[in-house]
């Protein structure tokens, strides 16, 4: 048997996620020695400037193309843009986690294992300030996303999956009201994750099968293995196909693609709302990133194999996503569906299997992010007594009574819905076209028909909050603190400077949109 | 003067406008007025510096400007006018100062903003007037979609019975066919070279098969606008719900944008296909002109009335053309001029009657004459005006339409005709019913019936009678422009000649 070699590091190359992944380490440590008063500005504070450092590394790093630690882990342009992508997206959704001055206390139960419905839980809901695990567990999911998205074997992509997922998990029950439907939904996308998960292992573990009986040189679960053997296999296809099938859905339960979306409602629902943004916005960048990496590098060769049924799965994501929006009653479930209905026209990009499909998923997923943020913002502000106002009916008038928020919310409705001058439209048209020119044209048609459909639930709102005069129960609008403000901002204007002036995103994913290794 | 940037500068100033209206304070409503209507007038003479700096017998697409704007899609802020767009941005640039005196007090009486729904009205001129100056696909594209939600702002927020419905039917029928289109426009790029420079894309090979899916899908689009039947449902909702002033605009301009559309872009871009679906799209336009004459004919809602007769009007327009020939598709752009008149000034003074009497029902009206003898008299005028009666402008396209039709296409000409007879009915009724005879009771107790005229409306109705009558007996300024755009697309983008009127050369007609 030969010595073990050490594989190099290429620290500086790695050095965003290790910055985050040592300071979610410091986090803990802040939480176990600072009295609790002091801990929320310090977590706060602490978390965004690791971001910032991690997303300066990875400007720094953006000219890197390199494979390191032996191959599991590869840094190249689609990694770093979608790193980036991550981080600023990781960074708005922790203005709107360390917001405190919308409710008093934030967002997050200040004891998560109070009884529910307890005169305790009603003290704490009223008076206490917040967990601030919610500040290390955010810095843990987003090292998690940035570990996913430049994972290079199936083993990395796993271990990323879990390192980001269990947070999530944990962060979705820290609700302050509602508890119990937010301990549901956090049991339910745990239960669900974890058979998402056991897929996964299922169907890496039949790839390896296969690497093993197609080369010569043993088998593997790195990416340049996986696609060799693709490549030149004379094996039986079946355990490549079922594999690939089986990783498909762990992957797909990620994006939430239909028919693997049924916890996104309630999870979406029960979460505490920026939880809520920071899954929609980075999860899915993360989740399509190491789609697109399993599916353009590793199983490129069986690109045949695979199309005709990620199409359906497509075609039936858009269809469930729209039809479902149109029924909800509940904003954040609305925007559940819509974000069903938006992971499908994602996979539309990427299943262009081209590098304008590769480029355009990436622009998709960094606006799509910024809006859904914004959106989630509002959402935040709309409140009465027992706090958030998420049903439908109580939005009614809102245009009247705070005319400001209601404008930057429609802005954000009308870029869901695709109208010009948003970053929705670009970033549709950016898919759209890739997948027409790929010769995929039944996606579009069918993006297009279920962008019709879509239409209708947004336009709803704007209904609602318009056109229709202020009831009784219309709930006021909170001033937003600083950080919810500075969250809007950024995300409103990025839809809009996205919509106008998408070049220089564009370029960058387009000069991003090679990977290592194809 | 004429390397002055008209189009862009025509396009963004109304924006401008808009914005610094909307954002006055809402306590500050006479002034967001004076402001939209003085920067209205600016555009309006801005608009006849253009066509006095347009040369009609010059290059086919002029005015032209273009600026880089996603060099990554091929996409340019390319503006050019033809003739055919030039009368259209005269058309916009003329109604929207008319429209804003017209709508006065619309705004005053309802509980929402007054200087949002001026700056909407100049934020509505910006987009109509980019989407006729496009020539780029991409850009006509935006303005298409973008012109949308002011409309729907102003007829949900500011319209009356039924608006909310009336305001998402429209939003909704508009974006299924911008939709449709958006497919057809990536389409279209992805085919045709990856450009959206409409000159260049006139140029592009297509297939058959290509070409005809293309063309169905901005031909759907544009005849949700234009209305075409059976696409014509949304038109009579909004237009009965909307302010009249909007209604104007939108009836009078808005869904000229479909028409236009499908001259500037169906038959340039797909010409083969568009001689393939022409029997179709023609058949669709003859049901259009029965069938809305005879729903207008059982209206008992004025407003709604008045859209019907449009639908009926823009089957004549559709007529015309796809009967590719040069008479005809002039009579249809001078069709597109001279309704936007006529029909914009019925929906003013109608929005004047209903203003009066607070119902748009026709059975609330009666004898209207004995109280407002000059109203009835502007009703009446405008009435003749939109039935073509010769002498006002519309006979001049009607007739130009029927004979252009006529020489290539004896039945359908005639089945047209019968229009013409059913607009006499409606339109004859409708006045009938509600100016004339004796004077319904319930009327002379409305206190606003008392008023006639003031002279603010008689500034209003006075220029668009004077041009109706103007082009109705001297056309000329306005075909000189429009002939060459339309002969430039009949005969090279299409390759059809008009047969020759003269009896030696029948066979050649008959070919």
């Amino acid at each position: 048997m030969t010595d073990l070699k050490l594989p190099t590091l290429d620290y500086a190359a790695l050095a965003p996620i290790l910055i985050l992944f040592g300071a979610s380490l410091l986090g803990v440590l802040v939480e176990a020695f600072l009295p609790r008063a002091r801990r929320h500005p310090v977590q706060l504070v602490l978390s965004l400037l690791a971001v910032v450092a991690a997303l300066v590394m990875v400007v720094l790093n953006a000219d890197n193309r390199l494979v390191t630690a032996a191959t599991a882990i590869a840094i190249d342009g689609p990694a770093l843009f979608l790193q980036g992508a991550i981080l600023v997206l990781a960074g708005i959704s922790l203005l709107l986690i360390g917001e405190r001055a919308v409710q008093r206390g934030g967002a997050f139960v200040a004891h998560a294992a109070v009884t529910v419905g307890s005169p305790e839980d009603a003290r704490q809901a009223e008076k206490e300030g917040g967990l601030t695990e919610v500040y290390p567990l955010t810095l843990f999911a987003v090292s998690g996303m940035l570990l996913f998205v430049a994972a290079n074997d199936l083993l990395t992509m796993f271990i990323a999956l879990e390192a980001f997922s269990l947070p999530l998990y944990l962060l979705c029950a820290l609700a302050r009201r509602r508890r119990l439907l937010s301990q549901e939904a956090a049991l339910k996308y745990f239960l669900l994750g974890s058979y998402a998960s056991a897929f996964f292992l299922f169907g890496m573990a039949l790839v390896y099968g296969f690497t093993v009986g197609a080369g010569d040189q043993g088998g593997g679960v790195d990416f340049l293995t996986i696609r060799d053997a693709v490549g030149n296999s004379s094996a039986s296809s079946i355990l490549l196909l079922a594999g690939l099938a089986l990783l498909a859905i762990g992957l797909l339960f990620k994006i939430a693609a239909a028919p693997f979306h049924v916890w996104t409602p309630d999870v979406y629902q029960g979460a505490p709302t920026p939880i809520t943004g920071f899954m929609a916005a980075c999860t899915k960048v993360a989740a399509f990133g190491g789609l697109l990496r399993v599916l353009y590098v590793a199983f490129f060769g069986a690109s045949w194999d695979f199309k005709p049924v990620l199409g359906v799965v497509a075609v039936l994501t858009m269809l469930v996503g729209a039809v479902l929006a149109v029924t909800q009653t509940d904003i954040k479930r609305l925007l559940a569906y819509s974000s069903v209905a938006n992971a499908g026209y994602l996979l539309v990009g990427v299943l262009a299997l081209s590098r304008d499909g590769l480029s355009s998923t990436m622009f998709y997923l960094v606006a799509y992010g910024f809006s859904v943020l914004a959106a989630f913002g509002v959402v935040t502000l709309v409140r009465d007594a027992d706090g958030e106002a998420t049903h439908l009916s109580r939005w009614a008038g809102l245009g009247r009574r705070s005319p400001l928020y209601a404008g930057l919310f429609t802005f954000v409705l009308l870029a869901f819905a695709g109208i010009p001058l948003t970053s929705g439209f670009t970033s549709k048209f950016a898919v759209f076209g890739a997948a027409l020119d790929a010769g995929q044209s039944y996606l579009v048609i069918a993006g297009v028909l279920t962008s019709m459909i879509l239409a209708f639930p947004y336009l709803r709102v704007v209904v609602m909050m318009w056109l229709s005069e202020p009831g009784e129960s219309t709930p006021s609008v909170s001033l937003p603190g600083g950080l919810t403000a500075a969250a809007l901002m950024i995300g409103v204007a990025a839809t809009l400077v996205l919509g106008v002036v998408p070049t220089p995103l564009l370029d960058l994913a387009n000069g991003a949109a090679e990977f290592v290794g194809r | 003067m004429s390397d002055f940037p008209f189009l862009s500068v025509l396009t963004v100033a109304p924006l401008v406008g808009g914005l610094l209206v909307a954002f006055l304070p809402a306590s500050r409503g006479e002034l967001a007025k004076r402001v939209a209507f003085g920067w209205s007038l600016a555009v309006l003479a801005l608009a006849i510096a253009m066509w006095v700096a347009f040369d009609a017998g010059g290059d086919r697409l002029q005015l032209r400007e273009s600026y880089s704007w996603i060099p990554a899609w091929g996409v340019n802020f390319t503006f050019a006018a033809d003739g055919i767009a030039l009368v259209m941005l005269m058309l916009i640039a003329l109604l929207v100062p008319v429209v804003i005196l017209a709508s006065w007090h619309d705004a005053d009486n309802l509980k929402r903003s007054v200087p949002v729904y001026f700056g909407l009205l100049l934020f509505l001129e910006s987009t109509m007037i980019g989407v006729f100056a496009a020539a780029d696909v991409f850009l006509f594209y935006v303005f298409f979609e973008v012109m949308l939600v002011p409309m729907y702002f102003l007829i949900g927020s500011y319209g009356g019975h039924q608006r909310q419905y009336a305001a998402v039917k429209f939003f909704l029928y508009s974006l299924v066919g911008g939709l449709f289109m958006l497919a057809a426009v990536i389409g279209l790029w992805a085919l045709g070279g990856k450009t959206f420079d409409w000159e260049a894309l006139t140029q592009a090979d297509l297939s058959t098969g290509a070409e005809r899916w293309l063309f169905l899908g901005f031909f759907l689009a544009f005849a949700i606008k234009a209305p075409f039947f059976p696409f014509h449902t949304w038109l009579p909702d909004a237009g009965g719900a909307a302010p009249a002033g909007a209604a104007a605009l939108l009836v009078g301009v808005l869904d000229k944008v479909g028409t236009f559309g499908i001259l500037r872009y169906c038959l340039p871009l797909f010409p083969d296909a568009s001689k393939w679906f022409a029997p179709w799209a023609i058949a669709l336009a003859l049901i259009g002109i029965i069938y809305a004459a005879l729903l207008a004919v059982g209206q008992n809602d004025l407003k709604r009335l008045v859209s019907y007769t449009s639908i009926a009007h823009f089957g004549f327009i559709g007529v015309g053309i796809f009967a590719f020939t040069t008479q005809a598709g002039t009579g249809a752009v001078l069709y597109m001029v001279n309704h936007g008149l006529a029909t914009g000034l019925l929906f003013l003074v109608v929005g004047m009657l209903v203003a009066r009497r607070g119902s748009a029902l026709i059975s609330d009206f009666g004898g209207a004459s004995k109280l407002v003898p000059v109203l009835a008299g502007v009703l009446f005028f405008a009435g003749l005006a939109s039935l073509a009666l010769p002498g006002t402008a519309p006979f001049v396209s009607e007739f130009l339409v029927l004979i252009g039709t006529y020489t290539v296409n004896k039945p359908v000409a005639i089945v047209a005709t019968a229009g013409i007879i059913l607009a006499a009915a409606y339109v004859l009724w409708m006045v009938q019913r509600t100016t004339q005879g004796t004077l319904n009771p319930a009327l002379s107790g409305v206190e606003g019936m008392r008023r006639d005229l003031s002279v603010r409306e008689r500034v209003v109705v006075a220029p668009l009678i004077a041009l109706l009558l103007l082009l109705g007996f001297y056309p000329k300024p306005v075909t000189d422009v429009i002939n060459p755009a339309v002969q430039a697309t009949m005969e090279q983008d299409l390759g059809r000649h008009d047969p020759a009127p003269t009896v030696g050369t029948v066979q050649e007609a008959h070919r």
